[in-house]
């Protein structure tokens, strides 16, 4: 492939972590284009969010760079953590504070100046449609607030990429599709790039230009949905992921015990 | 600005939780009736003197001692909740994180033991002058530092609430227990007077017993330098155990 490397937001070369004696993501190498919607599909415990955390700053790998809007992740984190939002698996919201208050904290954090978060929160819960409730406590907001309300404050300080880990987990297909328009405006208005992971093939079928597949810690295919559709000669997105990944359920390789725990309690 | 508004937040939550704020001040009143009244003639005819002028700052350093480990194990709620991934995916340093949380709960659990100072005056505590109850803030608020850091190094290490047990009987307690809050540290078995001096909260108590009551043991110039040091050092700890936290 000949990219132009000022196209590449981010790109992991040679990537590797291991947990003790568990490779959980074996040597893998991958890019994603600035302004593209790329999804990392993979099963339970392939590698999706150790590799996550590594690309946010918040895991070190065992060996291997991952560069972040030009940015090494781990050389330099301060400017990575700049440069993308992220809206986690489970929520990590302060539940007793307010909305406002959730976003005001997140816009302090980032170094931001009076002037632009004043404009900039206010514009953005509008969007997620909070803003009329953006005194009530978080506590009293529902699965689907929650979410829209992380978004938002993922997009607050005007990040070039924003990660979604499973965000449409456990809400309603209204709820979905709200947050999937969202997410597509803010792409033409802003040039976000979108890495987001889901275990709903459709989902990754309508709203990923870019699929990459990850499995026992390694990427097992890449391409357009189209192309791994014709790869595996199958007619659904659903079918190529069973035939590139097969068909057993997975227990929690490639994770270590904590991280599972962490992973069915977000869960519930 | 950082270190404030992680301040304000544990601010915000504190007065937000009447339930808190009410629920932690039980223990203390109950301490205070039930020891000042029962154990007060005994002490007097013992040639103590006036029990609850004894009492009463050993009470107030018990409530801080509760608020500022409980304001430290926070952390492990953070951790279960979420919000802490917040704070540690920000382009923020992870002891400007820890500092801020840090004299966030420690002004809280000074706070607690303000109310708990002004609830020992209607029993009948009477500090020996203004002055003494001014400086006695501060000390107030070194010992709060002290336990909001050691809870957090603690809980940093935790994974979730089940240990709360286990630090609350083996540390919290005999922490509470071998500080001479409640009966005066003099005559004490050898081996136990070695365990109150590496207490940390006998110099807490023992200075706040200088400044309210005129009843140092120690000398309060002694205690502030033992408690800054431990302030120092248990942040110091702390900040450390908190860098470590993988989420």
């Amino acid at each position: 492939m000949s990219e132009d490397i000022s196209n590449k937001i981010i790109e992991v070369k040679n990537l590797v972590r291991n947990f003790k004696k568990v490779e959980a993501v074996k040597d893998i190498s991958f890019f994603v284009k600035k302004g593209e919607s790329f999804a990392f599909l993979g099963p339970n415990g392939a590698g999706k969010t150790t590799t996550i955390r590594m690309l946010t700053t918040l895991l070190e790998p065992t060996s291997g760079t991952v560069s972040l809007n030009g940015f090494d992740a781990h050389k330099n984190p301060s400017d990575t953590r700049r440069s993308f939002g992220i809206v986690f698996q489970d929520p990590s919201l302060d539940t007793e504070l307010t909305a406002y208050e959730n976003m005001y904290i997140h816009a302090v954090l980032y170094g931001l100046k009076r002037e632009v978060y004043l404009k900039r929160i206010e514009e953005l819960m509008t969007m997620v449609e909070l803003w009329g409730r953006k005194d009530d406590l978080v506590k009293n907001f529902s699965g689907g607030m929650k979410r829209r309300l992380e978004i938002a404050r993922g997009l607050l300080h005007h990040p070039k990429v924003l990660f979604l880990d499973e965000p449409t987990l456990g809400l309603d297909p209204q709820t979905r599709n709200l947050m999937w328009n969202y997410i597509k405006d803010l792409r033409e208005k802003e040039g976000l790039t979108v890495f987001f992971t889901t275990h709903y093939m459709e989902e990754a079928d309508k709203n990923a230009d870019t699929i990459a597949v990850i499995d026992h810690g390694v990427i097992v295919a890449q391409g357009k949905s189209e192309d791994l559709k014709k790869q595996t000669n199958k007619t659904t997105l659903e079918e190529a992921f069973l035939a590139l990944t097969g068909k057993d359920i997975r227990e929690s390789e490639g994770n270590h015990g904590a991280d599972m725990m962490k992973m069915w309690r977000g869960r519930r | 600005m950082i270190l404030y508004i992680l301040w304000l937040r544990q601010i915000k939550r504190y007065l937000r939780s009447k339930s808190r704020i009410v629920g932690s001040l039980g223990q203390p009143i109950l301490f205070l009736v039930a020891l000042g009244f029962g154990f007060g003639p005994i002490y007097a005819k013992a040639g103590g003197g006036n029990y609850v002028q004894f009492l009463a700052p050993g009470i107030i350093a018990m409530s801080i001692l509760f608020s500022a480990i409980f304001a430290g194990i926070e952390v492990i709620w953070d951790k279960q909740f979420g919000f802490l991934k917040e704070t540690l995916v920000a382009p923020v340093s992870r002891t400007k994180i820890m500092i801020g949380r840090t004299l966030g709960g420690a002004t809280v659990a000074t706070i607690q033991g303000l109310i708990v100072f002004i609830i020992t005056l209607f029993i009948g505590f009477r500090p020996v002058s203004i002055m003494g109850a001014i400086f006695s803030f501060i000390v107030m608020f070194l010992i709060a530092m002290l336990f909001t850091a050691l809870g957090t190094a603690i809980a940093s290490r935790l994974e979730d609430m089940q240990g709360f047990q286990l630090i609350s009987n083996f540390l919290v307690m005999p922490i509470f227990f071998l500080s001479g809050a409640l009966f005066p540290l003099t005559g004490l078995p050898k081996i136990i007077e070695y365990i109150v001096r590496i207490d940390p909260l006998s110099y807490g108590v023992d200075a706040l017993r200088g400044l309210l009551s005129n009843a140092s043991n120690l000398g309060i110039g002694l205690d502030l330098i033992v408690l800054l040091s431990f302030v120092i050092v248990i942040t110091i700890i702390g900040a450390w155990q908190f860098s470590k936290i993988e989420i």
